[in-house]
């Protein structure tokens, strides 16, 4: 039975390894032949063939960063509250199971949402910032959920030996609970920026589906031509690859929508691979541990 | 204020006599700080949910209260036709497809999710996290749209020519979602085992279990609420996804008789139609009304799967 | 309290952001950022500037929001008015021609981009909106290079899309099952062709897409598949049939020959002003029309020999 279980087990994980693989290979293989530095840096093109993703690429990445400004302390926050301050009643039930069900609403609807309060609603239009609010919306219930379950994980003798030491109870969350749940939470929040890179269809109503052309050399905060304003539209990259495969009419469409999408697997694996270590890093700062 | 410190009796009296000799102001105002935080955080929450939760009722319950479509009509009517004379609003068809599609999804991931923890956590933990992990985290970050892509692209042509069929089907769908939901149930039901503590596998093992005895009688029964969980975040998942799952299913109104069916699911049925529709129209209306389903339907889900998660774990 | 400080900083900056740059959105940001950026696209440059009415006043954006399917043209040629009025920012968004409507109905968007007329819609009040007709689209029934057939009569093709004929050798064909590829219930696109090709008739049930790059993807691939598609979409993947031995084509369009054709409306509500006014000016301009018009697959306004209405009445022009 042993041997049977872990003959299983085995094969479980080389047919979702060889899964994976095959399925990043084919992304990586179709696109992997538009992977150029005039690519990557020059804006899209609408009529002939050429284009490129420069501005989408960086509106993905900055995105992210804003989503996660909002959504990181929000839902951690929310999580302590979860995990050491509510009490347990049916209403802290209630408040979970909303939460939960906010992560399984379509993402249309909370673009329309978006559009609504975020667009149209605050009068900034389509902006980073609707989108960033939007995503946050989305990977809150994530968050907090990780939080919670890696905040309550920590072996309680942690807990208590801070609690003897007569430190404070907000101080020993902070400093000796959180640090200790860090692997779990670096879990969600890098399953969070996977959905943000990902996300398309609650963008399109918010962050919208094009960019102004971005001066990369301007660095102030108001310039509507600036990269750094969160207050001017901006296309991501999944949603650029959504635009082009539904109605992009260069000639060249399927290759630009290949090789984004080759891009934004390779983004997305270098922004893993160095949130984990630097992750990895602060936990080993702040508890001295290692896992 | 209810500090309940583990160890020192709970008794009302010694609780005051604690406090009053031991107050400290910076420590309370820190403690009140933290807490404020935490729950204003936790309060704002709860607003997200039901401003949402709000917009979504209003729109979705003028189709019954302004248009005057009657609700058991809407949900179990198999005709959806808004834009015919007369206008028909049944959306027993999309129900169906959503909840089939969702389930599969499910059956196919959770077994094939919760494996890849355990083997990530007992059988090959270093190889397990070094490899394993990273390329999990990795299928996240793919657009639902390329899953969409591929899945039109490899998947659909596959099923065609092996069952001599359409190609856009149910199967399809719930083969392109298992793979969008499996890094989530994987990666929290990694947590959930690894958070299993070392003791209780010690233990076991030296009553004499096997390796395989001990992960199925202790580490998957201690980890079972954290599995759970992630097995209710994936299908949660599943049910909010529109833009991959559109691509594959076909999108027919009919119901379906087998697996190879085409299918329609309420979110590709809005994401299709809601671009087209003005507010404030009927057609709309009833697409939101779909919304609000969609939301009422996941809340009845997570309540049965959390009822179940309970019952198991007294026993 | 490192996390703590942390927390607390990350969210006075945003808190900070948002002050400082909300309430600039819509006050008058005179950036004129010189086009010399780092990455910048060869925007063509154009030779005559002879837009005498450049009007350089910075104000709000204008926003153009609906049909994802005119987005394409809307953005092109907003790239080039801004390349020619410094200072005037045109944001293009997509989202689908109800959604346009809505928007601009609603105040919320400066114009709505829509691929038909805003009183085949109910719940808009049209007549609190100005129609601008920009160009003019094609849409023909299209099938994969596979199958035998050119050209269907029109009663053939209204059997084919309500279901009467299922195989192909029925019309001159192999034998192959018709697998029908729809447009949602909503679209626009179907609406035209339901009224224009299929005489209003009601479609059969069949595969439903809404992206015209889906949609022909699906046909290329399918065996015996059949749906329609906007001319500009066609490539080599599939074909285009002829109707009653008419072909999609320009000339056929202008006059009505091919009936198949459907406006592209881009809506403002009452009479523009401004910046907004000679953008759709701009537009309307013959270097915009025989240029980026025809290369994006459409056709230009101007060369329509006549006029359709809302009902679908035609007349001479």
């Amino acid at each position: 039975m042993d041997r049977i279980a872990t003959v299983v087990l085995t094969l479980i994980a080389a047919l979702i390894i060889g899964t994976l693989i095959g399925l990043l290979g084919f992304i990586l293989t179709q696109g992997w032949h538009k992977l150029n530095l005039d690519f990557l840096t020059s804006p899209p093109d609408i009529v002939n063939a050429g284009g490129g993703i420069g501005p989408q690429l960086f509106n993905s990445f900055y995105l992210l960063v804003l989503t996660m400004l909002i959504a990181l302390p929000l839902g951690i926050g929310a999580g302590i509250y979860m995990a050491e301050y509510a009490p347990d009643n049916k209403f802290t039930q209630f408040i979970r199971m909303s939460i939960e069900v906010l992560s399984s609403l379509p993402s249309i609807v909370v673009g329309l949402f978006g559009l609504l309060v975020f667009v149209n609603m605050t009068g900034w239009g389509y902006t980073l910032f609707s989108g960033a609010l939007a995503l946050t919306v989305f990977n809150l219930p994530l968050l907090v959920r990780v939080t919670e379950d890696a905040l309550r994980n920590v072996p309680r003798s942690q807990k208590e030996a801070s609690l003897a030491l007569g430190i404070t109870k907000w101080r020993t969350i902070v400093s000796v609970i959180l640090p200790a749940a860090l692997p779990g939470i670096l879990t969600g929040a890098i399953l969070a920026s996977g959905r943000v890179f990902g996300e398309a269809a609650a963008l399109l109503f918010t962050a919208g589906m094009s960019s102004p052309n971005l001066n990369f050399a301007d660095f102030s905060l108001n310039s509507p031509t600036s990269p750094l304003n969160p207050f001017r539209p901006a296309e991501t990259l999944a949603v650029h690859i959504w635009k082009v495969n539904s109605e992009g009419l260069t000639p060249d469409a399927r290759d630009v929508a290949d090789g984004a999408a080759a891009v934004l697997i390779i983004a997305v694996l270098l922004f893993n691979l160095s949130a984990r270590w630097f992750g990895t890093w602060v936990y080993k700062k702040m508890t001295s541990g290692s896992n | 204020m209810n500090h309940r410190i583990e160890g020192v009796g709970t008794n009302r009296q010694s609780l005051i006599a604690r406090k009053m000799l031991t107050y400290n102001k910076r420590q309370f105002t820190e403690n009140m700080t933290g807490r404020t935080i935490a729950m204003v955080c936790a309060a704002l929450l709860v607003i997200v949910v039901l401003s949402i939760t709000y917009f979504i009722a209003s729109k979705g319950l003028s189709t019954f209260f302004v248009d005057g479509v009657s609700i058991s009509e809407f949900l179990t009517q198999v005709k959806w036709d808004p834009e015919g004379e007369p206008a028909l609003y049944g959306v027993f068809p999309f129900i169906l497809g959503s909840f089939l599609v969702t389930a599969l999804a499910a059956l196919i991931a959770a077994p094939l999710g919760i494996g890849a923890a355990i083997f990530m956590t007992e059988i090959f933990p270093g190889f397990g996290k070094k490899v394993l992990k990273p390329v999990i985290e990795l299928l996240v970050g793919i657009p639902s749209v390329v899953y969409g892509y591929v899945g039109l692209t490899l998947l659909v042509p596959f099923i065609r020519e092996q069952f001599d069929v359409l190609g856009f089907s149910l199967l399809a769908g719930g083969l392109v979602l298992a793979l969008m939901i499996l890094p989530t149930i994987t990666s929290v039901a990694t947590d959930a085992i690894e958070a299993v503590p070392q003791d209780l596998r010690n233990a076991s093992l030296a009553l004499g279990a096997t390796r395989w005895q001990t992960i199925w009688n202790v580490v998957l029964h201690s980890s079972l609420p954290g599995c759970l969980t992630a097995v209710v975040l994936g299908m949660a998942r599943a049910f909010g996804e529109a833009l991959a799952v559109q691509m594959v299913i076909g999108n027919t109104t009919k119901l379906p008789g087998s697996l190879l069916d085409p299918i329609s699911t309420l979110t590709s049925g809005i994401t299709l139609n809601m671009g087209n529709t003005i507010q404030g129209t009927p057609y709309n209306n009833a697409l939101w009304s779909m919304a609000l389903l969609l939301l009422l339907m996941s809340f009845v889900f997570i309540m049965i799967l959390r009822f179940l998660g309970r019952k198991r774990l007294v026993k | 309290m490192k996390k703590l400080s942390k927390m607390l900083m990350a969210l006075t900056f945003v808190g900070a952001l948002l002050a400082g740059c909300g309430s600039n959105n819509a006050a008058p940001a005179p950036q004129q950022p010189a086009q010399q950026p780092a990455q910048q696209p060869a925007t063509p440059a154009p030779e005559q500037n002879n837009s005498g009415s450049t009007t350089t006043t910075s104000g709000e954006p204008i926003t153009a929001v609906g049909s994802t399917a005119l987005q394409p043209l809307v953005e092109q040629t907003a790239k080039d008015f801004m390349a020619k009025n410094q200072g005037v920012q045109i944001q293009v968004q997509g989202g689908g021609s109800g959604t346009g409507l809505s928007q601009v109905a609603s105040g919320a968007a400066t114009i709505g981009n829509s691929d038909i007329f805003a009183e085949e819609k109910k719940g808009i009040p049209a007549n609190e909106l100005v129609d601008h007709r920009v160009a003019v689209v094609g849409m023909a029934a299209a099938v994969s290079p596979k199958v035998k057939v050119d050209n269907l009569t029109k009663q053939q093709l209204i059997d084919i899309f309500t279901g009467k004929i299922t195989n192909w050798k029925d019309v001159g064909g192999d034998d192959m099952k018709i697998t029908l590829v729809n447009r949602p219930k909503s679209s626009g696109t179907r609406a035209t062709f339901s009224k224009f090709a299929l005489d209003g008739k009601e479609e059969a049930e069949g595969i439903t897409e809404d992206s015209s790059g889906t949609v022909r993807k699906i046909i290329a691939e399918t065996p015996g598949a059949i749906g329609y598609l906007a001319l500009s979409y066609f490539n080599d993947s599939v074909k285009a049939l002829k109707l009653d031995g008419v072909e999609a084509n320009a000339e056929n369009i202008a006059s009505n020959k091919y009936p198949v054709w459907a406006y592209e409306h881009m809506y403002t509500k009452g009479e523009p002003t401004g910046n907004a006014k000679a953008f759709l000016e701009f537009i309307l301009s013959e270097e915009v029309q025989k240029k980026t018009i025809t290369e994006l697959g459409f056709l230009p306004i101007t060369d329509m020999k006549v006029e359709r209405d809302a009902e679908g009445k035609v007349t001479q022009k």
